[in-house]
């Protein structure tokens, strides 16, 4: 699959293109309050058998970039631009049929809740059978087939008799099983997973997560993983990608992000998470205030209602003008928005420690 | 805070070491009925099965566990709201676990609850001051400075502006209506709070905030909690003491150092390795362990030790014999472990422990 | 499943019994004296007398109740020496008016109700939820609002006016159509449809509008689920995803209403329409007996509709099970 015979951009330089390329991504939704910008130019990429976590609050746009991602705007109200390139293919632009033929093949996601993403009066296998059927010209008895075969790759104990059962008669861990053989059944490209353990119980949480990376390896596909749990793409995740209030404001390495954070909503997630060891006697440090409205973003940093430094940038040009995505030095390819020079971010971080 | 000097006032002329929650063999059995007209029982759910713990006074102790380990009916059980199958619940000195609802006045005035959904749990028609003077009206207490002016105090306790008395919950976001829940749990003056999931359904960033306000709240009036929470951090940063739970019983107690770095259950193993953390280097650091399948029915528990189904270490002594909530060996007292064979007290582990047939097999596939 | 089926008749059995109980009493309350009725302008005491035997109305109510719930099971006998009426069991005793057994005027009137009930609601059926169904999908637009229009109309409309608008138009005016009325469909089947087409047209036209406005708020919702957005991520066609995934959900709590309304239309409840296009059915019935104090058909028509709205209920409760997978195991 490495090598690229499809089409290219134009405007792109001869170097190798990337499995998938998201290029200033937007998807506005008109409603009677106003424009909401739930993703406001948001990009990154993405090679084949690597993992992105995309990380953020609730309305920070994650879950509807992933969306995008299916096409599944297509035909609603929201206005989405930009580019999303896989495997050469430009899917904004690209007509619903065409998208069609793609989701759950080439690009296939695994939702939340399992209990509400499989419909409730079909059985696990006629759900799993049927979206192998949708683009493959199989027999019912083979897509069957193929369903009791994944249900037993995911981990399903007797799969031959649960394939007839219905979902309510799984528990909460098997159902996740059963989404993640649906949405493997096609061999996809890209996986999507949109906050696939959130539902689930911590010990069930570590089985799926090693079960992701376990069929990542073995199909060699790409994996966005959309959460808010900074402990699960360390887990999983080799790249991160912060997002807040529909923007990008930290993308970098999952060890460069986690390690070496740059700004001051990474730090505040970061401090205000309890860990399992260390010091009980340390406070939380929680970021003040609530998330921003994606209707009336706040002008300048959308950060900086929230963010304890502003006093350390001048002439308060958090509050006017919007910080732009700069490379961190002595690093790859780790950026971040923020207006804190270098060393501020030293000195700040240097007294978190301290008071630690 | 104006409140301070009033809320210790009440809770400090109480004598050490007296426990201000008794819980021994607590039960709850919710039965299952089956019948054509007569319906008869055919069996119980075993939510929770014969606990014993205990909090004293100002202390906070963190029950944890996965969703059907019972721990949430524990908290119901305390509070009374629901009726125990068998077993007793002592709250300062008084036996409440069978008292009707109308003996409970004394009782309800100083055990507060506090709930984890921050949407269902205020009633949409009341305003915010409402919502937290009712209490004080139900339990006839007229504060000196009047129910209005102790309600505006209450919500400035709680980080809420007391100008917002008059606002109905709707506008309010999560994590601000787990305040105006705080505000009501603290309008009693209570000695015990019990909270259940307080923070799960509030965004990270939230969290902590509503974290932090309830330390403060337990450091500044001396309040009790018990603190119910599936996020093993979450109670680790809370609770002196941790109850971990498991399919209704609690299988392993100790204060939080002991249980969080010497945890000799392994079921508190396979839990805690299976937190996810947010250094990537906690990855190598730690013991690895996952489980097969997810949690028993609670309607026919497992014989002897329930966990043992999921166990890697189980034998058949293990199914014959219920071992007992006891100091293993090599524990410091107080630190009390349910099993035959516990774990080493460390969490350092030299091969992975992965039960799950799922994983590592890397079985080709054929597309 | 048989457990299930086996309760739910023992408690439609209960149901029954205790409106059996409270019919009679009701009516054997009524202040009006069928036995004066019967006695007609010349009217001795001693003949009045002789007639109130004879109908067994000078016994005691329990006495009377008892009889007639004896004669449900066993069937009676009426009349004295020189008439006597056997009314084989289920009795519902005989009609103060005709001397015939009730339940052979019920049954003989009952394929008039058959066929105009079913007949009605599943056209009714299907166009409500095709009507539904496609003002869901083109929420807002053009194709919504007029379904949405011509639910209201058929709300707002009376029977009596939608069937005399419509026998005028088609039968009188254009004379496209025979005079309406019931014909068996043994005797003559295109009798028998052409004879139905504007009794049926207008309950569809009063029955179309629930139907269409309760599969379309039905199936937004179902459209919010996340299940419709899983159907659309696996890649099936639109169609697909709103006909086998969107109505399959969609459908369950019609399906509800609709047993009701199959049981209640034939258990007679068309009455203005079968008194408009001149159909005897049990509807026209109850009126008549209504109006000549006939107690036992009136008793007779109310237990026949109950009979078929509990028998209903049982039906819908077993369709649901089949349809739902999660209320199987109730």
């Amino acid at each position: 699959m490495s090598v690229q015979t499809s089409p290219q951009p134009a405007d792109v330089t001869p170097a190798p293109a990337p499995f998938l390329d998201v290029r200033d991504l937007r998807v506005h939704f008109p409603t009677e309050d106003g424009l909401v910008k739930s993703v406001d130019g948001v990009s990154f990429t993405l090679e084949k058998g690597r993992t992105l976590g995309i990380v953020g609050e609730s309305g920070s746009g994650k879950s509807v970039t992933s969306l995008a991602l299916l096409g599944l705007h297509k035909g609603t109200r929201a206005q989405v631009s930009g580019e999303i390139w896989l495997e050469g293919k430009e899917l904004v632009a690209l007509p619903e049929t065409e998208m069609r033929a793609l989701r759950g093949r080439t690009v296939s996601m695994i939702f939340q809740d399992p209990l509400s993403a499989l419909h409730p009066f079909f059985t696990v296998g006629a759900q799993i059978a049927e979206a192998y059927r949708v683009h493959h010209k199989v027999s019912k008895k083979e897509a069957r087939d193929r369903a009791v075969e994944m249900l037993k790759r995911v981990g399903i104990p007797q799969p031959e008799r649960r394939v007839r059962d219905y979902p309510h008669q799984f528990s909460g861990g098997m159902r996740q099983r059963a989404m993640i053989a649906m949405s493997l059944v096609c061999d996809p490209a890209l996986l999507i997973a949109d906050e696939p353990t959130t539902a689930l119980d911590v010990t069930v949480q570590a089985q799926i997560l090693d079960l992701i990376r376990d069929l990542q390896e073995e199909f060699g596909s790409a994996v966005v993983i959309i959460t808010h749990d900074l402990g699960v793409v360390s887990d999983i995740a080799d790249d991160i990608l912060v997002m807040y209030g529909g923007r990008r404001i930290e993308y970098g390495t999952t060890r460069d992000v986690l390690k070496q954070p740059q700004h001051p909503y990474t730090w505040g997630l970061l401090q205000s998470m309890p860990h399992l060891t260390g010091d009980v006697g340390e406070r939380l440090d929680p970021i003040p205030g609530t998330p921003p409205s994606l209707i009336n973003l706040p002008a300048g940093c959308a950060f900086h209602p929230r963010c304890a430094y502003k006093g350390w940038v001048h002439e308060g040009r958090c509050t006017v003008d919007r910080p732009e995505l700069r490379p961190v030095s002595g690093t790859g390819r780790h950026i971040a928005a923020c207006h804190l020079t270098d060393e501020a971010k030293h000195e700040i971080r240097d007294g978190v420690r301290k008071g630690a | 805070m104006s409140t301070t000097q009033s809320l210790t006032g009440q809770t400090t002329d109480r004598p050490t070491g007296e426990n201000l929650l008794e819980v021994r063999g607590l039960q709850k059995h919710f039965p299952i009925r089956q019948g054509i007209i007569f319906q008869r029982q055919i069996g119980a759910v075993h939510a929770v099965d014969g606990i014993d713990f205990s909090v004293g006074p100002g202390e906070s102790l963190g029950l944890v566990g996965e969703s059907g380990c019972g721990k949430s009916t524990t908290g119901r059980l305390i509070t009374r709201l629901l009726e125990p199958t068998g077993g007793s619940v002592v709250f300062d000195g008084e036996d409440i676990t069978h008292q009707p609802p109308a003996r409970m006045r004394e009782a309800r005035r100083n055990l507060q609850m506090i709930f984890q959904d921050p949407y269902s749990s205020l009633n949409p028609r009341h305003t915010v001051g409402t919502i937290i003077e009712t209490p004080m009206r139900l339990n006839g207490i007229n504060p000196p400075q009047g129910h209005k002016k102790r309600a505006q105090e209450l919500l400035e306790t709680v980080g809420l502006n007391p100008e917002h008395y008059n606002r109905y919950p709707n506008e309010f976001s999560g994590g601000q209506r787990q305040r105006i829940g705080i505000a009501r749990s603290l309008a009693l003056r209570p000695k015990l709070i019990v909270a259940d999931e307080p923070v799960s359904a509030l965004d990270v960033s939230i969290q902590a905030q509503v974290v932090n306000l309830l330390q403060d709240l337990q450091r500044e009036f001396g309040i009790a909690f018990v603190f119910i929470a599936h996020d093993l951090a979450v109670v680790r940063h809370f609770s002196e003491r941790v109850a971990v739970m498991y399919l209704g019983k609690i299988v392993e107690v100790a204060d939080r150092e002991s249980l969080y770095t010497r945890p000799r259950h392994p079921y508190t193993h396979a839990l805690l390795s299976a937190v996810p953390e947010a250094d990537p280097d906690a990855v190598e650091r730690r013991e690895r362990i996952r489980l097969a399948g997810d949690v028993p029915s609670p309607i026919d528990p497992p014989s002897g030790c329930r966990f043992r189904t999921r166990c890697w270490k189980a034998q058949d002594k293990c199914a014959t014999e219920e071992p007992p909530l006891a100091r293993a060996e090599g524990s410091p007292s107080g630190h009390l472990t349910a099993c035959h064979f516990p774990e080493e007290p460390t969490l350092a582990r030299e091969e992975d422990i992965v039960l799950d047939p799922a994983l590592g097999q890397g079985l080709p596939i054929e597309t | 499943m048989f457990r299930y089926l086996i309760r739910r008749l023992l408690a439609a059995a209960v149901i029954m019994l205790v409106i059996t109980t409270i019919t009679f009493f009701i009516f054997f309350a009524l202040p009006s004296d069928p036995a004066l009725l019967a006695c007609g302008k010349t009217c001795s005491p001693s003949r009045l007398a002789e007639i109130r035997h004879s109908l067994g109305l000078d016994r005691s109510y329990l006495t009377q109740y008892w009889e007639f719930f004896k004669g449900l099971f066993a069937g009676r006998d009426f009349g004295d020496q020189s008439v006597r009426i056997h009314c084989g069991a289920p009795c519902l005793g005989v009609s103060f008016q005709t001397d015939t057994p009730v339940l052979t005027t019920l049954l003989s009137d009952f394929p008039a109700d058959l066929s105009l009930g079913l007949g009605a609601a599943v056209a009714f059926l299907i166009l409500g939820v095709g009507l539904g169904t496609v003002a869901a999908v083109r929420r807002g637009r053009a194709a919504d609002k007029a379904a949405v229009g011509l639910a209201l109309f058929g709300v707002s409309v009376q029977i009596y006016f939608i069937g005399l608008l419509l026998l005028y138009l088609f039968v009188d005016k254009f004379q496209i159509l025979p005079t309406s009325g019931y014909t068996p469909i043994t005797e003559d089947p295109a009798g028998w449809f052409k004879g139905l087409i504007l009794p049926w047209a207008t309950l569809v036209i009063v029955y179309l509008a629930m139907y269409t406005r309760l599969t379309r708020s039905s199936m937004l919702e179902v459209f919010a689920e996340d299940y419709m957005r899983t159907a659309r991520a696996k890649g099936l066609p639109a169609a697909k995803v709103v006909l086998k995934h969107g109505l399959r959900a969609a459908i369950t709590p019609i399906i509800t209403i609709f047993g009701m309304d199959v049981g209640s239309l034939i258990g007679g409840s068309a009455v203005i329409t079968e008194s408009v296009f001149g159909i005897n059915g049990i509807g026209k019935l109850a009126v008549d007996s209504v109006q000549n104090s006939d107690l036992p058909v009136i008793l007779g028509t109310t237990l026949f509709a109950a009979t078929f709205v509990v028998l209903a209920n049982v039906v819908v409760d077993l369709v649901y099970g089949l349809v739902d997978p999660r209320v199987r195991l109730a």
